[in-house]
């Protein structure tokens, strides 16, 4: 143990951060003691990630200061923040993909050679002490993401980490990897380590951490210890005023198969498989959801509805026409939308330096007749649409891509729903939305079913998944493992499923 | 144990989005911090600045001769900035202008050399069509493998503009040797019938270029041909969702851009030249990607960076009648406007900070 157990791992006092006009932390004051777990908890855009990245050395902080085991420190980059003690694990991994784990863990690493064998033995020992599954020579590209991010755990723990920074470490876990990971970090906390956890998600709050610090808007607006909050509790400090967490389930009445997939087959476009034998129906009037671990297939199913993407096999029949074959363009005019939000929100349903009003055009500039564009019908949308989903924006005339993800999220959907579609495609619909956004985006969803749309929606939050979805479909490897009724069943059952459990009779959707 | 690390004195950082006023007051203090460094330059050669400045300005604006001169220097550079702005909108790299401009040219010549009895318009119109078509042609090839292999069209292009140099060659010492040269290797004067009538006392080019950049503007800003290239310019994966065929709009595009250059080739044979020579593009194909990019892809903003380049390289050229310095001042100059210019993005994108001390 240290020699001083007085002082905290971590003390932050007074931090503030500025990027241009926007505060992205204003006068955060912040500790937490060897031996702990601290939840961060906030919306998008709280300031979780930076003040994070002030500590490992990436961001340095406008004001205020930084004292690790009592003294005051200056991390001016990511190496002394190893130094330090500190090891950072991004939401997104940072491996090399053709390197074994061994290679991964030290690389980077200076100062003293190793022989191999040596140090698979020094590997395989710290993995034992942890908790820690690891192969050391597996090649990175081979592993699963639950591996990966062993991996990655393991470099900052080789590195001498006693201070750990998880940001959102289980946005691509199933649920039972979630329960592993969060064991491992049990392990990690009694050996006296210091554990910084960064999430949005209330109930892992609830599940792991000692304490939880709430970020608004740049702010700490709360310190609390778990064991005496409760999940509405910290959702209200969160977005700071009362929230309802219901999801609504309307339900409607014709249900006729308006998209139906047949054995549908695609392979990536470097040989790797997208999907297999994909079958599934899509009703008028439902929503089905699509759950699994993040890249199970789900862009490959969005683009090859929508025409990005050719199928190898197999067929998509949109009301007994298969539309496989077809250019985006003669899909688009079937009245099939697809809102595909990918990684990036602006990457592909928008384009970010241009106003509202160009993206209004996307998809209709070709009704326009003649050479010249008449921009008054969009501009008219945009109007509408700012008025009628309250987007909160300069003007129509703001490039996008200087909205807030909410906005941005509201003006693709508000595009895509104003074309009145029969099927509509939403992937992550609500990634990176603060809670408020999240269910303006829900209702947007269910007033659609309403109006007898079929809507296909991938999602990434079990819980949601199973509130709003009517049916849900589970994805794993490509592969469908099952189609299940979202009333009758579990997180467990679609975890298991996500994790490669195959349901019975999953082939036939009935 | 932990070394007391220091406090960094001075921090890069980004700032979110500056007013169009700020930036367009940061873009006026590059150039004069520009015209300040050149001038310590001549300095340092041993002349005083604001003499050099003055003799340039009216080097270039001094008589009638003078600015004719200096607008025909701005015409092929016009219109060639306008042609690669058009495929760099759509982020397509275009730096084949040069070898656009050389193909426009000899397809223009071959009737100009080879069908000087034509009626007068007609020749002209045919050249114009011939020249178009083929800067069309040479822009086509890279867009074709472009968007069949998605080959670097940077390298493609480039590579194109030397295979057009040597056809000038070619055509020059072989088939189209003039033979009343005597032995010298040139290519005929074109017959005053395949010139290009004055206007003003300049070729009447100058009015074509000017007809583009309208043009041109139009295109890019209100019709859908233009904003197809824009989407495609911004995320190809975003004009295949909205059902564009990127493929042709890429082909489309760089026939268009070659098109403009190859045009600007035939104007500056049959009204600068007088006939087909190797130095037809002269480099104005390269100078134009600087104008282009100076200007913001703006044709207006083309039209006045165009117009202060010509002066500059007019002005140049009587500076070196008046002191003896080579013209290659003038690219000195350019070469140091263009830093100043672009270097000066890094301050509207980010801006120093200074540490305070003890930052509580």
């Amino acid at each position: 143990m240290r020699a001083n157990d007085t002082n905290y791992a971590i003390e932050l006092k007074g931090i503030t951060k500025t990027f241009g006009r926007v505060v992205a932390n204003e006068n955060v004051n912040l500790s937490i003691k060897y031996g702990e777990i601290l939840a961060l908890l906030g919306e998008n855009g709280s300031g979780k990630t930076t003040l994070m990245n002030i500590l490992s050395g990436i961001y340095y902080a406008d004001e205020g200061s930084v004292y690790i085991d009592g003294k005051e420190v200056f991390i001016t980059n990511p190496h002394e923040a190893i130094n330090l003690g500190i090891g950072m694990i991004h939401q997104h991994f940072k491996l090399v993909e053709v390197f074994s784990a061994m290679d991964n863990i030290v690389l980077g690493t200076r100062g003293r050679y190793v022989k191999n064998s040596a140090l698979k033995e020094e590997i395989l020992e710290m993995s034992k002490k942890f908790g820690l599954e690891t192969e050391p020579d597996k090649k990175v590209y081979n592993m699963s993401v639950s591996e990966k991010q062993t991996v990655e755990i393991m470099k900052v723990l080789y590195r001498g980490a006693k201070i750990l920074i998880l940001d959102e470490p289980t946005s691509v876990l199933t649920p039972q990897e979630t329960a592993k990971l969060f064991a491992i970090l049990r392990r990690m906390k009694d050996r006296g380590n210091a554990i910084i956890i960064i999430t949005h998600k209330l109930h892992e709050v609830l599940a792991i951490s000692d304490r939880v610090a709430i970020l608004r808007k740049g702010r700490v607006v709360g310190t609390v210890k778990t064991g005496e909050t409760k999940e509405k509790e910290l959702a209200e400090l969160m977005v700071g005023r009362p929230v309802s967490l219901e999801i609504n389930r309307p339900e409607t009445t014709s249900k006729k198969t308006v998209l139906k997939v047949v054995d549908l087959s695609v392979v990536n476009e470097d040989g790797t498989r997208g999907l297999k034998n994909v079958n599934f129906k899509l009703k008028s009037g439902e929503i089905l959801g699509v759950a699994g671990v993040a890249g199970s297939g789900q862009r490959e199913l969005c683009e090859t509805i929508a025409g990005l993407m050719e199928a190898k096999t197999g067929a998509i029949l949109y009301n007994k026409e298969n539309i496989i074959g077809k250019t985006p363009d003669e899909i688009i005019n079937l009245g099939i939308s697809m809102s595909f939000v990918p990684e990036d929100r602006l990457g592909m349903g928008l384009v970010g330096s241009m106003d509202m009003v160009d993206n209004m055009l996307l998809k209709s500039y070709k009704k326009n007749k003649g050479f010249i564009i008449d921009k008054k019908p969009s501009r008219k949308l945009a109007e509408e649409l700012v008025e009628k989903l309250s987007i909160i924006t300069p003007g129509i005339e703001t490039p996008v891509r200087m909205l807030s993800g909410g906005n941005v999220q509201k003006v693709l959907l508000g595009r895509e729903i104003e074309s009145e579609p029969n099927v509509l495609i939403t992937a992550y619909p609500v990634r990176g939305l603060d809670i408020n956004s999240s269910y303006i985006i829900y209702d947007l969803l269910n007033e659609q079913k309403k109006k007898n749309v079929a809507i296909l929606f991938i999602g990434e939050d079990l819980d949601v998944l199973l509130e709003l979805s009517d049916r849900i479909m589970v994805l794993c490897h490509g592969e469908v493992m099952g189609i299940v009724d979202a009333k009758n069943t579990s997180k467990e059952e679609i975890g298991l499923m996500m994790a490669g459990k195959k349901m019975e009779g999953a082939d036939s959707d009935e | 144990m932990n070394k007391k690390g220091h406090v960094p004195f001075i921090r890069i950082v980004k700032i979110s989005e500056r007013s169009g006023k700020d930036t367009l007051k940061i873009r006026i203090a590059a150039f004069i911090s520009a015209l300040a460094a050149g001038g310590l330059f001549i300095l340092f050669l041993g002349y005083n600045p604001i003499e050099l400045y003055g003799t340039i300005i009216s080097g270039a604006f001094r008589s009638k001769m003078a600015f004719q001169a200096t607008i025909r220097f701005m015409i092929p550079l016009l219109m060639s900035s306008l042609g690669v702005a058009m495929a760099f909108k759509m982020r397509f790299w275009n730096i084949g202008a040069e070898g656009q401009i050389i193909v426009g040219a000899v397809c223009a010549s071959y009737f100009a050399l080879f069908h000087d009895t034509w009626p007068h318009f007609l020749l002209l119109l045919v050249m114009f069509a011939a020249g178009a078509l083929g800067g069309g042609l040479w822009g086509l090839i890279p867009a074709y493998f472009k968007s069949k292999y998605d080959t670097n069209e940077t390298l493609f292009t480039l590579m194109l503009n030397y295979i057009a140099l040597h056809i000038i060659t070619y055509l020059r010492d072989g088939p189209w040797k003039d033979p009343g040269s005597s032995g010298f290797p040139k290519i005929a004067r074109f017959a005053p019938n395949a010139q290009l009538d004055k206007i003003l006392g300049v070729h009447f080019g100058w009015i074509i270029a000017l007809i583009l950049v309208f043009i041109v503007f139009i295109y890019l800003r209100y019709t859908k041909h233009g904003y197809e290239i824009s989407v495609v310019g911004e995320s190809k994966s975003t004009a295949k969702y909205a059902g564009m065929d990127v493929r042709k709009i890429i082909l489309r595009t760089m026939a268009i851009s070659g098109g403009i250059c190859g045009i600007t080739g035939m104007i500056q044979a049959a009204g600068s030249d007088m006939t087909l020579a190797s130095s037809v593009a002269g480099g104005v194909g390269f100078t134009a990607i600087i104008v282009s990019w100076l200007a913001y892809l703006n044709p207006f903003g083309i039209l006045l960076v165009s117009f202060l380049f010509s002066v500059l390289e007019k002005g140049s050229s009587v500076m070196q009648s008046a002191y003896g310095l080579s013209t290659y001042f003038a690219s000195v100059l350019q070469g140091i406007i263009l830093f100043f210019i672009l270097g000066c993005e890094f301050f509207i994108r980010y801006k120093f900070v200074v540490s305070r001390k003890g930052g509580r």
